[in-house]
C-alpha cells in the first residue's frame, strides 16, 4: 500500500536494461576502419572462394559512390563507417561438433537469456543457429533437416557447400546497389543464416536463430538467405537481445526470402535490442533491408515485434511477382525513452490477383517517435489487385509522436485498395474501469497495450508469442505517468 | 519588350528573375511591400521551380508546363462581352464580382464595393494609404516559409481579388472571383494574389473560378492569403473546370483564430495540370477547419491534391473528404498532411479520401499523413481505391436505365455527400450540371 505511483515511476526510469551484460569471450577483431583491404581480408578469413570476393569488392565500390539516405523520420549521429570495425568471431576451435566444445562462458550468456540450447532442443523442438557476434557457433537438429533435405546452416558454410544456391539467389531479391546499407552489408557481410527448403518439402520445425551484438565497438553485418523450393512451407523465427553499451553500435542486415512457385514463408522477428538508456545515451542503430519475392501461388508473411534499438529503419517487404500470390505484413512497433523507429513495409503488386494485408500497430511512450511509412504499389497489369492496411497508433504522453507516411500507387482500374489508420491514447475509462477491479494501472496498461496489439501477437508462432508479450511489458514500463 | 522574344530558349525559371527589373519599372518600389516583393524574388532565384525529387512534388511534374514560352506581362487590356462569358457566372443570383482579364481588372464586367465591407482589388489595396494598416497586417504573413511558387507569385504581386469584411459584418450576397485569360497574344502566364480578411464575427461565402477562352497555354499560379478571425465563418468554393490547354497552381494559405469556422470545398473537372497547395494554420482553440473536394477527370489530365492542416492549438477539429473518379489516362495525387502540435491536446482531425479508377490507364497516387505529437487525441485517416459496384450497376441497369446513365449516378451518389454540404443552391445546380456534362450523360441529379 505505501507503495505510491511516484516510487513505482522511480523504480522503472532507474531500471536498466535486463539483457545489459557483456560476455567475457576473447575475440578475435579486425582493426576499425573500411577499405579494400578490409573487404579482402573478411573474405580470406572466411575462406570464400574467388566469386564471392568479386561480389564483395564490387559492393564495396559501389557504396563509396553512395550517400546515406536522409528521408527518414529519425534524427541520429552519422556512423563514422572508420571507426567500426568489421569483423569480429568468438576466438577458439573454428569448428564444434557438439555443444560440449562450445565455450563454457557463451553458454552461460545464452542462459542468461533463458535460451538453454539443451532445453530447447528437448522441449521445443526448435533448431537454433546461434549467431554471438558473427560467427556460428552451434548448430543443432542439423542432422533432423537434412534427413528431409532441408539445408539449415551458416551463409559462409553455405557459400562453400551449396555455392550453386547461393550464387544464383544472392543479391536477386536484395539487389546490390539496393540501398546505401544494403550496399555495405553486401561487402561486408560477416555471417548469416542460409536455409533451403526443397521441392514439396514441409519444414517440421521452427527454424529461428539469435543475433546478439556483443564485441564492443563491433558492426553487426548479417545475411540472411532464405529459398522455399516449389510448394513448399517454412517457418523462421529470428530474435535478438543485445548487452548494454554507452557508444551506438551500428546493425545493417539484409534479409532476402524466395518463394518460389506454391511455396509458403513465414518470418517472425522479435527485436529487443539495447534500446539506449533513459537519456537516450547508447543503443543500437538498425538499419535494416529485409525483402522477399513471391512466385505463382506462393505466400510471405511477415511478422515482426520491435521494442529496442535506438533507431530503427526497416521496411520488410514483399514483391508479389507471380500470379495468386500473396503478401503479409504484421508489426508492432514500441518505443520508449528517445527511441525512434521509422518502419513498415512496401507490397508491390506485379502479378495478376495478388493480395496483401497490412497490419501495423505503433506505440509511442517517453520521448519516442514512432513512424509508419508504407508502400501499396499497384501496377497497370496487375488485374484484380486486393490490398487492405490498417496502422493503428498509441500514444502515451504528449512527448512522444505518432507518424504515418503511407504511399499508394494504384495504376490499374480492378485494383482494390483500403487503408485505414487512427491515432489515440489509452481511454481513462479503460483504466479506470481496470483500476476499480483492483489492477493496478501498470497492470491495466500493459493489459490493454496486449489488448490493442493482439491482432499481430496472434500471428507469432507459439514459442515467440510468450515471449513478445512479456517484451511489450518490459518496454514499456515506467511509459505512465 | 519582356516576354515579345519568341525565339529564346531561357528556361521560364530565369526568365521570370530577369524580367523582374521590368516588372519594376511598372509598380510602386517606394513602397513598403516591395521590400517583400525582392526578398520573395531572391527566395525563387535560390530555389527555383520545383521538380520530382523534392517529396511535395515526387507524382506531378511541371517540366512539359514549364516548356512553353509564356508571355509574362499581358500587354493590353482585353475587352470582354458580358453575353459570351455569361455561362460563367452564377444564374440568377445577386453576387459581388470580381473580374480579371488577363491579369487586368474588368470594371465593367466587375461589381465591387466599399460601403462596410471593402471588396475590391489588390492594386489599390496596395497603393492607397487607407489600406495600409491592413496591408500591413496581413499582406504575405502567412507565407513567409511558402515554397518556390508562392514566393514566385509574392515577387510578381500586383493584381488579385482584395475582400475585407469588418467587425461582425454578414455579407448577405456572395463573391464571385473569376479570372480570366484571353491568351489572344500567345501562352500566358498569370500569378493573381488575393487577399481576404474576415474581422471578427464576419460570414463570407466567395466563389472563385479560373477561366481560359483560348487554346493557347495558360499557366496560371495563384496565391490566395485568407485569414479568418475570431467567430468569423468563411464558405470558399473553387472550381476548377477550365479547358485541357490551361494548368493551374493554386496556393491557399488560410490562418484561423480561435472559434471561427472556415470550409473551403474544391471541384475539379477540367485543366490540364491542377495543382491545390491548401494551408490550413490553426491559431486558436475551438477552430473547425474543413476542405472537401470532387475531382472527376479524364484524358490526360493530372489533379493534385495537398492539403496541409498545422493543429497548433488545443480542442481543435478538421475535416477532411475528398473524392477522386479517375478515366482515361488521368492521374490523381492526394497528399494530406496532419500536424498536432503537442499542446494540441483533444484535436479531432479526420480524413477521408475515396477514388474510384475508370480506366486502366488511369492513376492513383494517394499518401494521407498524420504528424502527430499529443495523446489526447482523436485522429484517423482512410483512404479506398476502388471501382463501381458491379451489383448496383447490375441492378440499374436491370431496371432498364442505359449503362451510361447508370455509371453516371452511382459516381453522383459517390460523391454527393461532399455536393451536400454546399450552401449557396445556384452553384449547387451548376456543379450538377458540370458533373452530368463531365460524365456525358443528359440527367439532372435532382432526384
Amino acid at each position: 500500500m505505501a507503495y505510491t505511483e511516484e516510487e513505482l515511476k522511480k523504480e522503472l526510469e532507474t531500471k536498466e536494461y535486463e539483457y545489459g551484460f557483456v560476455t567475457d569471450i576473447e575475440s578475435d577483431t579486425f582493426p576499425v576502419g573500411l577499405n579494400e583491404g578490409i573487404v579482402k581480408a573478411i573474405s580470406k578469413r572466411k575462406e570464400e572462394p574467388e566469386w564471392m570476393t568479386d561480389w564483395r569488392l564490387k559492393a564495396f565500390k559501389s557504396w563509396q559512390e553512395m550517400e546515406e539516405p536522409k528521408w527518414a523520420n529519425v534524427k541520429y549521429p552519422k556512423p563514422d563507417f572508420q571507426k567500426i570495425s568489421y569483423y569480429s568471431a568468438p576466438k577458439g576451435k573454428d569448428k564444434y561438433n557438439s555443444l560440449d566444445e562450445v565455450d563454457p562462458e557463451l553458454l552461460k550468456t545464452f542462459e542468461k537469456l533463458g535460451i538453454s540450447i539443451n532445453e530447447q532442443k528437448k522441449l521445443t523442438g526448435v533448431a537454433i543457429d546461434i549467431v554471438v557476434d558473427s560467427v556460428s557457433v552451434a548448430t543443432t537438429f542439423k542432422e533432423t533437416l537434412s534427413k528431409k533435405g532441408i539445408i539449415f546452416c551458416s551463409i559462409s558454410e553455405a557459400i562453400k557447400n551449396h555455392p550453386d544456391l547461393v550464387k544464383k539467389y544472392i543479391g536477386s531479391v536484395v539487389p546490390q546497389k539496393d540501398n546505401f546499407y544494403a550496399t555495405l552489408n553486401s561487402a561486408v557481410f560477416s555471417d548469416g543464416s542460409f536455409c533451403y527448403i526443397p521441392k514439396g518439402v514441409r519444414c517440421p520445425m521452427e527454424l529461428s536463430t539469435y543475433f546478439r551484438i556483443n564485441q564492443a565497438g563491433t558492426g553487426q553485418f548479417e545475411r540472411t538467405l532464405v529459398i522455399a523450393d516449389k510448394d513448399s512451407y517454412v517457418s523462421y523465427l529470428e530474435g535478438c537481445t543485445a548487452p548494454s553499451r554507452d557508444e551506438n553500435q551500428l546493425h545493417a542486415a539484409v534479409v532476402e526470402l524466395v518463394a518460389l512457385d506454391g511455396a509458403e514463408i513465414k518470418y517472425s522477428t522479435v527485436q529487443n535490442w539495447f534500446p539506449g538508456n533513459k537519456n537516450g545515451k547508447g543503443g543500437v542503430f538498425n538499419f535494416v533491408t529485409k525483402r522477399g519475392i513471391c512466385h505463382t501461388n506462393s505466400k510471405i508473411s511477415w511478422t515482426q515485434v520491435e521494442t529496442g534499438s535506438a533507431v530503427t529503419w526497416k521496411y520488410p517487404s514483399c514483391i508479389l511477382k507471380g500470379d495468386n500470390s500473396i503478401g503479409e505484413f504484421y508489426s508492432i512497433a514500441v518505443t520508449n525513452n528517445y527511441q525512434q523507429a521509422d518502419t513498415g513495409t512496401k507490397m508491390i503488386h506485379i502479378g495478376k490477383n495478388t493480395k496483401s494485408t497490412i497490419l501495423s500497430k505503433g506505440i509511442s511512450a517517453g520521448k519516442s517517435q514512432n513512424s509508419y511509412r508504407g508502400l501499396v504499389q499497384i501496377n497497370a497489369k496487375a488485374e484484380n489487385a486486393r490490398n487492405f492496411s490498417q496502422c493503428d497508433s498509441l500514444l502515451m504522453g504528449n512527448k512522444c509522436g505518432a507518424h504515418t507516411f503511407p504511399y499508394i500507387e494504384v495504376k490499374n482500374k480492378t485494383a482494390i485498395v483500403e487503408h485505414e489508420a487512427s491515432t489515440s491514447k489509452i481511454g481513462e475509462d479503460q483504466i479506470f474501469y481496470c483500476n476499480q477491479r483492483g489492477i493496478d494501472t501498470e497492470q491495466a496498461i500493459a493489459l490493454i497495450v496486449n489488448g490493442f496489439s493482439k491482432e499481430v501477437l496472434n500471428k507469432l508462432p507459439m514459442e515467440f508469442a510468450v515471449e513478445a508479450q512479456k517484451l511489450l511489458e518490459i518496454s514499456l514500463e515506467g511509459s505512465v505517468g | 519588350m519582356i516576354g515579345s522574344n519568341k525565339k529564346t530558349t531561357m528556361p521560364l525559371a530565369d526568365k521570370l528573375v530577369s524580367s523582374f527589373l521590368a516588372f519594376e519599372l511598372d509598380i510602386d518600389i517606394q513602397s513598403p511591400v516591395h521590400n517583400i516583393r525582392t526578398d520573395a524574388i531572391k527566395k525563387f532565384e535560390k530555389l527555383g521551380f520545383p521538380h520530382r525529387k523534392l517529396e511535395a512534388w515526387k507524382y506531378t511534374s511541371l517540366n512539359k508546363l514549364l516548356k512553353e514560352d509564356y508571355t509574362l506581362f499581358s500587354k493590353k487590356k482585353n475587352v470582354l462581352d458580358f453575353k459570351n462569358v455569361k455561362d460563367f457566372f452564377l444564374d440568377n443570383t445577386e453576387s459581388y464580382k470580381l473580374i480579371f482579364v488577363d491579369g487586368f481588372f474588368d470594371s465593367f464586367l466587375s461589381q465591387t464595393s466599399h460601403e462596410k465591407v471593402d471588396v475590391c482589388i489588390m492594386s489599390a489595396a496596395l497603393s492607397k494609404a487607407k489600406y495600409t494598416s491592413i496591408i500591413k497586417k496581413y499582406f504575405n504573413k502567412s507565407i513567409e516559409k511558402g515554397d518556390s511558387l508562392s514566393q514566385l507569385n509574392t515577387a510578381f504581386s500586383k493584381e488579385g481579388a482584395y475582400i475585407h469584411v469588418p467587425k461582425n459584418i454578414i455579407l448577405e450576397k456572395p463573391i464571385e472571383i473569376i479570372h480570366f485569360a484571353t491568351g489572344n497574344e500567345s501562352a500566358l502566364m498569370l500569378q493573381p494574389r488575393n487577399l481576404i480578411v474576415l474581422e471578427e464575427g464576419a460570414q463570407a461565402e466567395i466563389i472563385e473560378s479560373h477561366q481560359s477562352l483560348t487554346d493557347n497555354p495558360i499557366f496560371t499560379n495563384s496565391v490566395s492569403e485568407i485569414f479568418v478571425s475570431k467567430n468569423a465563418h468563411l464558405d470558399y468554393y473553387k472550381i476548377q473546370n477550365d479547358r485541357l490547354s490551361s494548368s493551374l497552381i493554386d496556393n491557399t494559405y488560410i490562418s484561423q483564430e480561435r472559434d471561427s469556422n472556415s470550409k473551403i470545398h474544391t471541384f475539379s473537372f477540367g485543366g490540364k495540370l491542377t495543382r491545390n497547395n491548401l494551408n490550413y494554420y490553426q491559431k486558436g482553440s475551438y477552430i473547425n477547419s474543413t476542405m472537401k473536394g470532387i475531382t472527376i477527370i479524364d484524358d490526360k489530365q493530372l489533379v493534385d491534391h495537398h492539403t496541409l492542416v498545422d493543429h497548433a492549438n488545443p480542442n481543435c477539429e478538421s475535416h477532411q473528404d475528398y473524392k477522386g473518379i479517375y478515366s482515361g489516362s488521368s492521374t490523381g495525387v492526394f497528399n494530406g498532411k496532419i500536424v498536432v502540435d503537442k499542446i494540441a491536446q483533444k484535436t479531432n482531425a479526420f480524413q477521408k479520401n475515396n477514388n474510384i479508377l475508370l480506366n486502366d490507364k488511369s492513376t492513383i497516387n494517394s499518401k494521407p499523413q498524420l504528424e502527430i505529437f499529443a495523446d489526447d487525441v482523436k485522429c484517423s485517416h482512410g483512404c479506398t481505391i476502388g471501382q463501381l459496384d458491379q451489383d448496383a450497376l447490375f441492378y440499374l441497369r436491370a431496371r432498364g436505365i442505359p449503362k451510361k446513365e447508370a455509371e453516371a449516378l452511382l459516381t453522383y451518389a459517390f460523391a454527393n455527400n461532399v455536393l451536400e454540404s454546399v450552401n449557396i443552391p445556384a452553384l449547387k445546380s451548376k456543379i450538377k450540371k458540370i458533373i452530368a456534362n463531365k460524365l456525358g450523360v443528359e440527367i439532372g441529379f435532382d432526384l
